[in-house]
């Protein structure tokens, strides 16, 4: 076979991939799920735990220790079949908290700590990118087996550039079909339909390649099984140790692993697909390593003896001619290695956007609300320059460790890795006492264990530990010896460094733990983590803020995407019974918000970037949480006492306010009532007097006497006339029963009757009134008489009230817009403000009765006139006196009601006429 | 005289719960099976591989049958009533209680 036609098969494999992954995001964009979204797609997604590590490491690995490679697959069978303890919780926890990756998780139900985040995601880059390397690895050395001359051959060509190309290419697909959408929650359609298929094509190379063996090579089950107990494999004994710790390992990474977080739970669209998942992939599981043992037994007996056995897969139908299989196998490591990469890759991209990169474009950025430009944009090129820098780190590991055999343990050592995040994960889940603080410590100290006992040695000599280091411990210290710490000898390294790492991790979480306080927020995430079965309805995390909807809709639409944030927001609205894109702003929703937002850029930042525009968000958890304290409730109990009281204090000195105005209304009302009672009697009591003195003593009088006192009885009727017609008028017009006449008039006509009339008067004749007649030349629409009754008597008050010594009026008009204002100013010492309020009632007089000549009727009666005419008539304060302002309007009908309109209109006919 | 027969739901409720609990016991069984190997002290000969893809399969087998009624059913720790023998809930019971099984 060439290895033209090897590339040329190659190139065309990856074709279908794009093109099925293509596919599959027009289906999920169309909305036709479907099939894309069955437990069957969800299960084989799940292979990808299945690398080429497994494809072809996994004979190698059975040629050198027997039965042991099946304890990578066992761990995670135990993991899967036990999914109602464990996985199901996660699951259910990652999609009620719409968790982005692992450290996502971590981060979240630590309090959203982002230090916890990063921490995380720094172990994942560095436990990921030796095992990206590997994959590249395995790829070139498949390639190397179809370039060489020989079956077992290392080859032509150069193995970095087919690396270099395999990363490229890999970059280029995760970036296409991984960072299309940001929201995690619509998931990677196309991606996951790609493996699917990879994991199709990988199972089916295996078990071609394993039928081909036993049943083609070997000829049946019995054979197989006698020269399985009579090969090299049978004679080595299982290492009990490493049996327990790699069962342990396996199904630990199993769940903490990056992509496999990714794929079981980001992915996962419905919890059962988890159930049914439960038993099929550890059916897939067992399948693929059904044909391992006769595999590697075989290719022992029949390859020659240098033959790599890690390459057995590809090398045995090579050296049996069966070129068409070796292709298949071929494309079988391809898919494993690809579907890894890929995975992996978006995972950690993920996770490098939203704990490195966002938070620290936020912190740059200061203020949050008032950020300019999409997010979603920089949140997605955060994750394409991610995805190229993690297969660029994978790439230069890959050149610089040299692609040797150091590379290929560095499956279980990344495995070890990961595994240190799993303390932090099964007591973030199931103990509710678990803190930030403990999380921290026992990952830092799992962390240091790991690359101190297993990592940094695994580069061997010429590495960073060089062989005195290993063998003295640092400083001679024997006790410290990386794989033999505390003096214990003879373990396995791997036994060493996983016992010690995880029992150390876990001692220092749970102390940590047990001695430090969880942060308010950190024990909510703790209750909702813990009780996610239980309490459905989740705790309040948000009270109310100062956030405007518009506000966080425009924050939302920069992370979700105009049409997603506003149909979000729409259908919000419509919850609430509303109409409109804002909802009120309820903590329920802030909380909704918060969660969707979490789903793209991840849980610290989406809680980092709703406090910025929320505001205090922390203080109001504290708040929620000090309510719950009952000192703290009495504190606030108190404090809305305080409010109350403030209310209280300012509605009874409103009461008293208005009780004074009353009283003040009700003694003068009295004393009116006593003045008229007075102004009635006294001309009565006169007009009786003197009638009686005229009944009885008529004849005795002279003329002038006679004359004299009926001038005084006529007099005193005149008077007591005047008051009853004062009552009668403001009686008439306070019922609306007053006929206007309204006509076109001139201002000037008016005020020179008014002062005419007025001036009449004895008090008035000391008056000097001047006009300023600027503006009465203005032609008026109103009921001419009554507009006179009101000037005389405003011109008569000045006459009577007017205290200077030259009292003087000024009467100015002046028009303002459609209305012409006539002030009355004189010159006497005003109205005091406390009295400036009532003048206008009716019986109020404010000076004493003796210089008045009316009942005090005469304001009021101004009053009503100047409703009925549609202006009104007000003090005028700070003039230097009383002034009074009596505003006109041009039009006549305003205010005057219908009967003042069919007046004006009449009133208009009239001046037709004329 | 007739005893009445347990309702149907809570006879089902009763068979659910106790599905559950297998659910829960069967990766425990499952690890204690693959440590089986460790005891005979060889290396790994054909039975050796038939014993332990025997296990496998038959664990597989288990979570197959156990995996339909528990798809669908109820988050265990909503309280419900229990048939006949219905029992409170003991501390250790809940997935709280544990979980290193993993």
């Amino acid at each position: 076979m060439s290895f033209n036609l090897l590339v040329l098969v190659c190139l065309l494999y990856v074709a279908l991939l794009f093109l099925v992954a293509y596919a599959a995001e027009r289906r999920a964009a169309a909305g036709r799920l479907g099939w894309l979204r069955s437990p069957l797609v969800y299960t084989l997604s799940l292979s990808i735990y299945c690398t080429a590590w497994t494809f072809y490491g996994a004979v190698g690995y059975a040629a050198r220790s027997g039965l042991e490679f099946v304890t990578i697959y066992l761990g995670p069978t135990l993991a899967m079949v036990g999914w109602w303890w464990f996985l199901r919780k996660l699951v259910r926890v990652g999609r009620s908290q719409r968790v982005t990756s692992i450290a996502d998780l971590i981060s979240s139900r630590y309090g959203k700590s982002n230090a916890l985040g990063v921490l995380v995601t720094l172990m994942a880059v560095i436990g990921t990118t030796p095992y990206i390397a590997l994959q590249l690895q395995s790829v070139t050395l498949s390639f190397a087996v179809f370039a060489g001359p020989g079956p077992a051959g290392w080859g032509r060509g150069e193995p970095a550039a087919t690396a270099f190309w395999v990363a490229v290419g890999l970059a280029l697909f995760t970036i296409l079909f991984g960072t299309r959408n940001l929201d995690a929650n619509e998931r990677h359609h196309g991606v996951v339909m790609a493996i699917a298929l990879e994991a199709v094509v990988k199972l089916a190379a295996l078990l071609a390649v394993g039928v081909f063996v036993v049943w083609g090579l070997v000829g049946g089950v019995p054979e197989m099984l006698a020269r399985i107990d009579s090969s090299a494999v049978a004679r080595q004994p299982l290492d009990s140790g490493r049996w327990v710790t790699l069962i342990f390992l396996s199904a630990v990474a199993f769940v903490s692993l990056p992509r496999m977080f990714q794929v079981l739970v980001v992915e996962n669209s419905d919890e059962r697909h988890l159930a049914i998942a439960s038993w099929a992939f550890p059916l897939y599981l067992l399948l693929i390593s059904l044909f391992v043992v006769p595999i590697a037994v075989f290719g022992l007996a029949e390859l020659p003896a240098g033959a790599n056995p890690d390459l057995f897969v590809l090398t045995l139908p090579l050296a049996f001619d069966a070129e068409g299989l070796a292709m298949v196998a071929f494309l079988g490591g391809f898919s494993s290695a690809t579907s890894m990469v890929i995975v992996a890759a978006i995972a950690l991209s993920t996770m490098v956007s939203n704990h490195v990169v966002m938070p620290l474009w936020l912190a740059l950025r200061g203020g949050g609300a008032s950020m300019s430009g999409d997010v979603r944009n920089i949140v997605l090129r955060a994750r394409r320059v991610s995805i190229g820098a993690i297969l660029a780190l994978g790439y230069l590991y890959y050149v610089f460790s040299g692609g040797g055999a150091a590379l290929a343990a560095i499956g279980l050592i990344s495995f070890a890795g990961v595994a240190q995040v799993f303390p932090a994960l099964l007591g973030g889940l199931f103990w509710r006492g678990a803190t930030r603080v403990g999380a921290a410590a026992g990952l830092l100290t799992g962390f240091a264990i790991w690359g101190y006992t297993m990592f940094l040695p695994s580069f061997g000599d010429s590495g960073p530990m060089s062989a005195r280091l290993l063998a003295e411990g640092p400083f001679g210290i024997g006790w410290l010896r990386p794989q033999a710490l505390f003096g214990i000898e003879g373990l396995d390294p791997l036994v060493h460094a996983m016992f010690w790492s995880m029992t150390l991790n876990s001692f220092a979480f749970v102390l940590g733990s047990l001695f430090s306080f969880p942060a308010p927020l950190e024990r909510l995430q703790g209750a909702q983590f813990v009780n996610v079965f239980g309490h459905s309805g989740a705790a309040r995390g948000w009270s109310g803020g100062v956030a405007e909807a518009e506000d966080l809709l425009v924050m939302a639409q920069r992370i979700l995407g105009a049409q997603e944030a506003q149909e979000m927001f729409q259908a919000e609205s419509r919850r609430q019974g509303r109409e409109g894109y804002l909802p009120d702003v309820t903590p329920d929703f802030i909380e909704r918000l918060e969660r969707e937002l979490t789903g793209s850029v991840g849980a610290a930042t989406a809680h980092a970037m709703l406090a910025q525009t929320v505001g205090g968000s922390a203080v109001s958890v504290q708040d929620l949480m000090a309510v719950a304290d009952e000192t703290a409730q009495m504190l606030e109990y108190s404090s809305r006492l305080e409010a109350k009281s403030r209310e209280l204090a300012r509605t009874a000195r409103q009461l008293r306010d208005a009780n004074e105005k009353l009283t003040a209304l009700s003694r003068q009302k009295d004393a009116f009532l006593s003045q008229i009672s007075h102004e009635l009697r006294t001309p009565m009591s006169s007009i009786r007097a003197f009638s009686e003195i005229l009944l009885e003593g008529a004849d005795e009088m002279s003329g002038a006497e006679l004359r004299r006192y009926a001038g005084i009885i006529h007099e005193e009727t005149i008077r007591l006339t005047r008051l009853l017609d004062d009552l009668l008028d403001l009686s008439v017009l306070e019922a609306g029963r007053v006929t206007l006449n309204i006509a076109p008039v001139q201002l000037g006509t008016i005020v020179q009757r008014a002062v005419t009339a007025a001036g009449s008067g004895r008090q008035a004749r000391r008056l000097r009134i001047r006009l300023e007649d600027s503006g009465f030349g203005v032609t008026l629409r109103t009921d001419a008489d009554r507009l006179a009754q009101v000037f005389i008597n405003l011109i008569s008050n000045a006459g009577k009230y007017c205290d200077a010594e030259r009292p003087e009026l000024v009467i100015r008009a002046r028009r303002r817009g459609d209305r012409l204002d006539v002030d009355f100013v004189d010159n006497g010492s005003g109205i005091a403000k406390c009295d400036q309020e009532v003048i206008f009632e009716k019986f109020i007089r404010l000076s004493d009765q003796a210089r008045a000549g009316g009942a005090g009727l005469g304001l009021a009666i101004c009053h009503e006139i100047m409703l009925k005419l549609g202006g009104r008539i007000s003090y005028l304060p700070g003039q230097g006196g009383t002034a009074f302002r009596v505003s006109i309007p041009l039009v006549a009908s305003q205010g005057g009601g219908a009967e003042a309109a069919s007046q004006g209109a009449g009133g208009s006919r009239a001046a037709a006429g004329r | 005289m007739k005893r009445p027969a347990p309702l149907f739901l809570a006879r089902r409720g009763y068979r659910l719960r106790r599905m559950m609990d297998a659910a829960r016991v069967l990766p425990a069984l499952g690890a204690f099976l693959f440590l089986m190997p460790l005891l005979w002290g060889g290396g790994t000969t054909g039975g050796g591989i038939l014993f332990v893809f025997g296990i496998w399969a038959g664990l597989i087998a288990v979570a197959a049958v156990l995996a339909g009624p528990l798809a669908g059913a109820p988050d265990p720790e909503i309280p419900q009533g229990e048939g006949e023998g219905a029992r409170a809930p003991e501390p250790g019971e809940g997935p709280e209680g544990g979980g290193g099984v993993v």
